[in-house]
């Protein structure tokens, strides 16, 4: 019993309530802001730590003992996602204070940064998957909130067709659920795996842990992208890297809690299925990065193939796969966040969105420059940056299990990746310049701080690799051995 | 009430596939609400008696796909208003309902 646990979803949920009543003061609602995010980020390294010394955390509420409660539960997996997406928000936070502009600011933008943040952390910590289900519909609404929200016509295009799709995936959630209650009569998610042994996951099982599938794929954009390049190229560039960073790795971390904890046991179907959308992804993802001509086209593409590589990692699913692919997400929330906000300023900076007719941009903003190109190699997988490890692991365990066909795909992509962002690197950084004098903008300080310390974090996630993979081990272990988990919440 | 999940299942895909916008928002509500009898259904109809503890002495009828159910339907009435109220500012907007119309990217 450690209410340290419910933290990460309650306290950005009552700031959001309080930044209501403060509208019309916006450097207060900034501080207020900042001072919550640094506090659940604090929060979370502190749950890494009681994780490590006293194994899986759970807080039933109102003291309703598992299997008959709703509970929260942190294990090292969950906290690990749950840290490094507080750090991505804090930070795309700190680059939306200098850019997002007052029209944003004053119709509770960080009201709904919040509630989605707290959406996110509370699907990473539920142990129920009903709640689950709960939890991804807070973080939802939010988002659409934030496509929405500026109003121009393109946005409110794109958000109507992101919404349908999402209710109908929500829909399609909600059947599976159903199904699942009435076959296992229980949706503690330990308790359900503890049937799903006992019952050696007999085919009305393995459908709707299909059905898990597809939810989850639509929601994580794994083969079910379509509708992913629309809507995240169209609201403002912080909350687009918000939604590269945080929501299609919060539908990848249900895909690896669901496929590693509830549905192990009939991976010929499930595992195999997951190898061949995660394979189409990327040879899709690749193509569209390849054919884009403007620079948000190449960065969503960059997303998609993302997607799949990590799940390359849960489609051959051995341990080194499994924890290549951990290392993976939490690279990429990072690194892909810190795309976003690049390419953003890109288009900012020359109000151009097609990548041949900007030029010449390290000529001015040098450090600038040299920040895209620490994240190019860092998303190729350049060894000391962050990507590397990541690749490396999920390489070691397809080769361990002869998923050729998968590496060779996982290991093409990081070369598209390198073409495509080195087009856009080349194409727009060097040559003439053409932002004539007079229309040079600066970057935004607290812009520049948030690439500095994003760059920071992609630096240290690749060279202090070694102090990370602790955790990682531990997570892993967890996750390949789902008994431990069970132990934790049903006999703890 | 099978019958009826599949009934309603089947106008709600109607209404989802067709080319208006409200059509297709209300679409969304009947398949919510299908999905609704749907876990009702498949978590047993009244199999004891009232769940109330001092009421009587089991077998107790399973409370728990009311409660999942309550918790479904508040979130599809904030979708449905939010999708509603999304809907009106496009068509102010875009002065069109015609989601067919809603394809490709043009300049503003």
């Amino acid at each position: 019993m450690s209410n340290i646990i419910v933290m990460p979803l309650i306290i950005p949920i009552i700031t959001a309530v309080i930044l209501v009543f403060l509208r019309e003061n916006i450097v207060l609602q900034r501080i207020i802001t900042l001072i919550t995010m640094v506090f659940i980020t604090g929060i979370s390294i502190l749950l890494l730590q009681l994780v490590q010394t006293e194994g899986i955390l759970k807080l039933e509420f109102s003291g309703w003992v598992s299997p008959y409660g709703i509970l929260f539960v942190a294990d090292t997996f969950s906290v690990l996602m749950m840290l490094s997406a507080n750090i991505v928000s804090t930070l795309c936070l700190i680059y939306a204070f200098s850019t997002i502009g007052f029209k944003y600011e004053n119709m509770f933008f960080y009201t709904f940064v919040l509630f989605l943040i707290a959406g996110v952390n509370g699907s990473f910590l539920t142990g129920d998957i009903f709640n689950l289900f709960v939890c991804f519909e807070v973080m939802l609404l939010a988002s659409y909130v934030l496509v929405a929200l500026g109003g121009r016509k393109i946005q409110l295009r794109e958000s109507l067709k992101y919404v349908l799709i999402n209710v109908l995936a929500s829909w399609i959630f909600l059947v599976a659920l159903a199904y699942l209650y009435g076959t296992v009569k229980t949706l503690n998610m330990a308790h359900i795996a503890e049937r799903v042994l006992e019952g050696n996951q007999d085919a009305m099982l393995t459908t709707v842990s299909i059905l898990f599938l597809i939810v989850f794929s639509l929601k994580s954009g794994l083969l079910l992208f379509f509708w992913l390049p629309g809507s995240y190229s169209v609201p403002p560039t912080a909350v687009q890297a918000l939604f590269a960073g945080l929501l299609t790795k919060v539908g990848i971390y249900a895909l690896i809690r669901t496929f590693t904890l509830m549905f192990p046991l009939n991976p010929d179907v499930t595992h195999t299925l997951i190898g061949i959308m995660a394979g189409i992804t990327i040879i899709a993802g690749c193509m569209g990065a390849l054919s884009g001509k403007d620079v948000y086209t190449i960065a969503t593409y960059n997303v998609v193939i993302g997607v799949g590589f990590i799940l390359i990692g849960l489609a051959v699913g051995t341990e080194a796969a499994i924890s290549g692919a951990i290392f993976y997400l939490i690279h990429d929330m990072v690194a892909k966040a810190l795309l976003f906000l690049l390419i953003g300023t890109m288009v900012y900076l020359t109000g151009e969105t097609i990548v041949k007719r900007m030029s010449g941009l390290i000529q001015i903003y040098p450090l600038f420059g040299w920040i895209f190109f620490v994240v190019l190699l860092a998303l190729t997988g350049v060894p000391p940056l962050s990507g590397f490890v990541g690749k490396i692991l999920i390489g070691q365990g397809a080769i361990e299990v002869g998923a050729y066909v998968l590496l060779a795909l996982g290991f093409a992509s990081s070369i598209i990746v390198l073409y495509s962002l080195l087009r856009i690197f080349l194409a727009s950084f060097f040559g003439e310049t053409t932002v004539s004098l007079e229309d040079r903008k600066p970057i935004p300080r607290g812009a520049m701080v948030s690439f500095i310390l994003f760059t920071i974090a992609i630096v240290y996630i690749g060279i202090g690799a070694e102090s990370l993979m602790v955790y990682i081990e531990d997570a892993t272990r967890t996750l390949m051995n789902p008994s431990r988990y069970i132990e934790a919440i049903l006999k703890g | 009430m099978v019958l009826l999940v599949g009934v309603l299942v089947t106008v709600g895909t109607y209404l989802i596939l067709s080319r208006n916008i409200i059509r297709v928002i209300l679409g969304t509500a009947v398949l919510s609400h299908a999905v609704h009898l749907l876990i009702l259904t498949v978590g047993g109809l009244k199999t004891g008696a009232v769940p109330l503890l001092s009421h009587s002495e089991g077998p107790f009828t399973d409370a728990l796909p009311q409660a999942l159910i309550l918790t479904a339907i508040v979130i599809s009435f904030a979708t449905t208003a939010f999708l509603l109220v999304l809907a009106y500012r496009m068509y102010k907007t875009n002065k069109t309902d015609d989601i067919s119309e809603l394809r490709g990217i043009s300049d503003e």
